[in-house]
């Protein structure tokens, strides 16, 4: 009797509870720190599309998203402190924006059930679906901005590196770190000689570093920094009249607060994007009308277009995808993470599903697998104009080098494998 | 000339003027110590306050917006006028004296002749809570700061250089100004110290408390007066950086680049700030440039600190501190 | 009245020059050890644990060390965060190297490197004092962090530069790596903390304590009694440096995961771990604890008033915590330079007269 009594007060709860569940994203975010600049408009646009969805269509297929905001300030700690208080709340689908973070959210929440999305950062190896299962990072990585890139410059150059120098400017640090195996791995292929300068936290100061390449006169410089030392890079860059179209960031290094500071000496600056810039896109007018105008914004409502804000709307669209596509492979509203993980390992995006949510040609197209959690790895240029004060492409987006940069995936993931006796899946 | 030896004068040059930089950060840090036996960390949280509170002031910001939006559900930003530099310059050093005073009233009148780490950790917590009310104040975004000072390669001696050795020198013009600067200042501050009647009771105060006490010195007006100008060494200091980089978070961080060349000058001596700063600057560029490629680079974060602490195994008050004379 | 030495007589010298005298202290003494070990392990959850537990264990271990370099021997160190480092770099070295040996030994032996290390550090404190050791100990800081990010072999070559740290378990049970229960590094940790604790209290109360509060107090009369300045500042290194890398080796493997060493052990370590001892009393043990136990539980109790009760944005909240900490550490060193301790000290000694004022 008492049995029966407790099942049937527990059904009793289970069945109580769905009927006020919401969808629950959480948002580790930094405002505050020193990578405040770049963390601000990120969250923003994150934030924002997600009050679209529940302003204009009231939810993903009619249940409201709810997002967590979490502080980190960039620091790993936080970043677990708050991984830990929001995973109760039936997270779906973390998004770090960090990679120091995310390394440590790999094994917890692999243990725990939840997915990670990397967009862009964090492990490049999580490529790997075999080794990762939780982990995605779709849909580009460093090794693939970094062949993307290289593969700029010899068309820049007429079609052959040989012979040419190329230096890496780096962030000191595994953020930074990861682009040299690819690096050097095309350099040994395309006949390139390959310098890497490393500048040390925080990066306010780099005059020996570029003293170092006004010295070097390296025909093309790549530069992956995060923070204040974009902005230092710029200026001096154009300090010591380097040549700007020579001279390309990686996509978080290439952002408008990058780039302002220095006036007119950053026009021609270059940076790796993998997703479209500028405002022209329908979605905007539906944020401006149904979220800034009804005074919903995150932030101050000034950074609508700009490249970080749009970044963050890109990875709240491809987490909305996910959970739509699994309330539809499931039949339910109410998903779990479990469920978001299969969806996300079966995500395919194309030009209808962008054009369908206002951003039409925002993106590359890409289908995520089992063995695939890193899409197409497609990757296009843009370059600043310092003039009209805006960012546009310069070119279409353009696949990576697969055949370099697949076995170096395949030999990290392995590494993690083995160092964590982790079995292979999709088999 | 060989190439190298060419090189080597151009980064010998560049961190001369890097030094100057360092230098103008430490010397805030030597009036304090001088003056209040206070090692004040707050010094490069003062730096980016004051450099904050000036491009707040020019762009006519309103202070505490974000704070002032949450509370009340209005969206202002900015009072709509913008301030030109030299009267914004005057308006921060009128917030810095502010700052000076209440620093004094609420927190070292109270920690008079306690133990010197102590008195660190209460600049510690200051630097924590000055950080905290400059970010609620004027937020935590990047802001460009632009006071006319000339930025870019010099042509003159980039041109001259390359006629007597073939390859032109990098000297950037805001090294240069910053080095005019510096020298002005540390010339005003020597003067100011030894011909004036405050200069000269700032001295009595750095000797001895109780004495200057004795003849009549007021430690209060005195201690007001020290943090006051070291906040005007912060703003010059912020401004020289913020043009630079931009007014961020990190500007804090330079106070860590200055702490080197405390330790190599001396933290009594403010001719020891300025050639401990040369010499650090000098040092880790140089070492950068011949010794850094072989180690993998990025070495100058640590290596000024091997370097100052290779001077103080020698002379373990610094170049040109006060000797330190222990009684039992 | 609670507080009574009267009575209370010791018939053997064992007895007589026990740490804790007075009975109500040793009670007090086994009945929180009785709750920590036989109580929590069975209330804790995963979020206490992350957020509160692991960490003040942790960091409790770190501020011993550090008291017992600054508190007790009066060499100021801001160096703390480099030799956690040592410590995690050494664990995950030992534990990569050597997949066999049981995490308790690898722990304790990278303990035992960053002693070595700390010492060598530590060998310009004989010729400079003051705050000029404690600037050229963030020379040893920024060294250890930039040697760790530079030379692969540390991070066994992987190709972004972080320690990751693989499973391990105790009896059967994992306390490293994903699968952890609550409990599990809960029990893990505090058997560290334990053995740190009374390693360093008896070291502290017997002879080579009184050496390094000797040479803390005025080190040039020390040496003219005999004491061995080199000795004496040294072994506070190599002491000091043990416990630190002990706390680094469990802050990466059991608490963190994975590590990077600019990241998790930069110059804010040196100082939290600096503040925990200033705010808890130097040259205390108990000081140590309450520092600890301050400093980890303020962000958390802040940021759950501020965000969670209040519902302001993130970076308000932020903010706020700034200013409250840094007001808190300020009004806490005018009300009391000498720490938590120095309030339990004064309570103890009322408490020993109560109910009479004296």
């Amino acid at each position: 009797m008492k049995m029966k009594l407790t099942t049937m007060a527990l059904t009793a709860l289970m069945a109580a509870g769905p009927a006020m569940a919401d969808l629950v994203f959480p948002s580790l975010s930094y405002r505050t720190g020193p990578f405040a600049a770049g963390g601000i408009p990120f969250a923003d646009g994150y934030a924002d599309y997600f009050t679209l969805l529940n302003e204009r269509d009231g939810g993903i297929g009619g249940i409201p998203a709810r997002l967590l905001e979490c502080e980190t300030a960039y620091n790993t700690e936080k970043g677990v402190e708050c991984y830990e208080s929001t995973k109760g709340e039936g997270a779906l689908v973390y998004q770090p924006l960090s990679t120091g973070i995310t390394y440590q959210l790999i094994p917890k929440a692999t243990a725990d059930g939840i997915p990670i999305h990397s967009m862009g950062y964090g492990r490049t190896s999580a490529k790997n679906g075999k080794v990762f299962s939780h982990v995605f990072n779709y849909p580009v990585n460093y090794w693939d901005g970094a062949s993307v890139g290289v593969n700029h410059f010899k068309k820049q150059a007429g079609g052959s590196l040989e012979g040419k120098k190329i230096t890496l400017l780096h962030f000191n640090g595994a953020y930074g770190k990861e682009p040299i195996p690819t690096l050097e791995a095309l350099s040994a292929q395309e006949g390139f000689s390959l310098n890497t300068i490393a500048i040390d936290y925080p990066g306010q100061e780099q005059k020996s570093q570029w003293l170092q390449i006004r010295r070097e006169r390296p025909d093309y410089v790549l530069f992956w920094g995060w923070g204040v030392m974009n902005q230092v890079a710029v200026q001096e860059a154009s300090n010591i009249r380097f040549p700007m179209e020579n001279f390309m960031g990686i996509w978080w290094s290439g952002a408008e607060l990058d780039v302002i500071p220095a006036g007119d000496g950053a026009n021609g600056y270059k940076a790796l994007q993998f997703h479209n810039v500028g405002n022209d896109f329908p979605v905007f007018a539906d944020i401006q009308k149904h979220v800034l105008d009804a005074g919903k914004a995150a932030g101050a409502g000034d950074q609508i277009g700009t490249v970080l804000y749009n970044r963050g709307v890109y990875a709240a669209f491809l987490a909305a995808e996910a959970a739509k596509a699994a309330q539809a492979a499931n039949g339910t509203k109410d998903i779990t993470p479990a469920m978001m993980r299969d969806a996300m390992e079966a995500l395919k995006i194309d030009e209808a599903v962008m054009a369908a949510a206002g951003l039409p040609g925002f993106g590359p197209e890409f289908q995520v697998t089992c063995e695939n959690h890193g899409g197409g790895g497609m990757a296009a240029v843009s370059q600043w104009d310092a003039a009209a004060q805006s960012w546009s492409l310069v070119s279409e987006f353009e696949a990576s080098d697969n055949a370099i940069i697949e076995p170096l995936i395949m030999a990290d993931s392995k590494a993690y494998a083995d160092e964590n006796a982790i079995e292979g899946r999709c088999n | 000339m060989p190439e190298q030896l060419v090189f080597a004068m151009e980064v010998f040059l560049n961190g001369l003027m890097a030094g100057v930089l360092y230098a103008l950060v430490a010397l805030g840090f030597v009036l304090i110590f001088k003056a209040s036996g206070i090692f004040n960390y707050a010094q490069g949280v003062m730096a980016l306050f004051s450099a904050m509170t000036l491009v707040g002031i020019m762009k006519g910001q309103v202070p505490f917006a974000h704070v002032i939006n949450a509370i009340f559900g209005t969206d202002v930003h900015y009072f709509g006028w913008t301030v030109p530099a030299l009267l914004a310059i005057m308006l921060t050093i009128a917030v810095m004296v502010l700052f000076a005073w209440a620093v004094q009233k609420y927190i070292f009148r109270h920690l008079v002749g306690q133990e010197p780490i102590i008195l660190f950790m209460a600049t510690i917590g200051l630097a924590y809570f000055l950080e905290g009310v400059g970010d609620l104040m004027w937020n935590s975004e990047i802001k460009k700061l632009d006071v006319g000072l000339p930025q870019g390669i010099n042509e003159a001696i980039d041109n001259y250089t390359f006629n007597i050795f073939d390859y032109g020198f990098f000297i950037d013009n805001l090294d240069i100004v910053a080095t005019v600067i510096a020298a002005l200042l540390v010339g005003g501050l020597v003067i100011f110290s030894q011909y004036s009647k405050e200069g000269r009771a700032m001295r009595a105060v750095a000797d001895d408390h109780q004495a200057a006490l004795s003849v009549g010195v007021s430690l209060n007006f005195i201690w007001i007066m020290v943090w006051s100008v070291a906040g005007f060494v912060a703003l010059v200091a912020g401004i020289m950086w913020g043009t630079k980089s931009g007014v961020q978070f990190s500007l804090s961080l330079i106070a860590l680049k200055a702490l080197p060349v405390l330790m190599l000058g001396g933290f009594t001596s403010i001719p020891g700030a300025i050639v401990g700063g040369l010499i650090i600057g000098v040092g880790e560029k140089l070492f950068e440039f011949a010794i850094g490629p072989m180690v993998g680079g990025a070495t100058e974060n640590w290596f000024a600190y091997v370097l100052a602490l290779i001077f103080l195994v020698f002379r373990p008050q610094g170049l040109f501190g006060e000797k330190i004379i222990e009684r039992v | 009245m609670f507080y009574r030495e009267a009575g209370d007589f010791k018939t053997s010298y064992t007895d007589d020059s026990q740490t804790f005298p007075i009975k109500f202290d040793r009670y007090r003494y086994y009945v929180v050890l009785g709750v920590a070990f036989g109580v929590i392990p069975f209330l804790i959850n995963d979020y206490w644990a992350n957020a509160f537990l692991l960490p003040f264990l942790i960091y409790s271990i770190a501020a011993i060390g550090l008291n017992i370099l600054t508190g007790y021997c009066g060499q100021v160190s801001l160096g703390t965060g480099g030799f956690m480092a040592v410590g995690a770099y050494a664990c995950y070295k030992l534990m990569t190297a050597f997949p066999d040996v049981n995490i308790f030994f690898h722990v304790i032996a990278a303990g035992g490197i960053t002693a070595i290390v700390c010492t060598a550090f530590g060998l310009p404190s004989l010729r400079i004092k003051g705050f000029y050791l404690a600037v050229a100990t963030l020379a040893a800081q920024f060294f250890l962090v930039w040697l760790f990010n530079k030379v692969s072999w540390f991070y066994n070559y992987s190709a972004s530069g972080q320690i990751n740290a693989p499973e391990r378990t105790v009896f059967g049970v994992p306390v490293t790596g994903a699968n952890t229960e609550a409990w599990a590094t809960y029990l893990f940790c505090l058997v560290f903390l334990a053995i740190s604790a009374i390693i360093a209290r008896n070291l502290t109360r017997g002879m080579q304590g009184r050496k390094w509060m000797a040479i803390r107090d005025m080190d040039i009369a020390a040496e003219i009694i005999g004491v061995n300045p080199l000795k004496a500042k040294l072994s506070a290194f190599a002491v000091s440096g043990f416990f630190i890398g002990i706390s680094g080796a469990l802050f990466f493997a059991v608490y963190l995961g994975a590590a990077e060493a600019g990241d998790s052990f930069g110059i804010q370590k040196s100082f939290l771990v600096l503040f925990m001892i200033i705010i808890g009393g130097l040259g205390s043990i108990f000081g140590s604890f309450a520092g600890a136990a301050f400093l980890v539980l303020l962000p958390v109790a802040l940021k759950l008033v501020g965000v969670d009760l209040f519902g302001w944005p993130t970076d308000i909240v932020a903010h706020i915590q700034l200013i409250i900490v840094g007001a808190l550490i300020i009004i806490f060193l005018i009300a009391e330079p000498h720490g938590i301790a120095q309030l339990w000290r004064v309570a103890k000694e009322k408490l020993r007269l109560w109910p009479f004022p004296h």
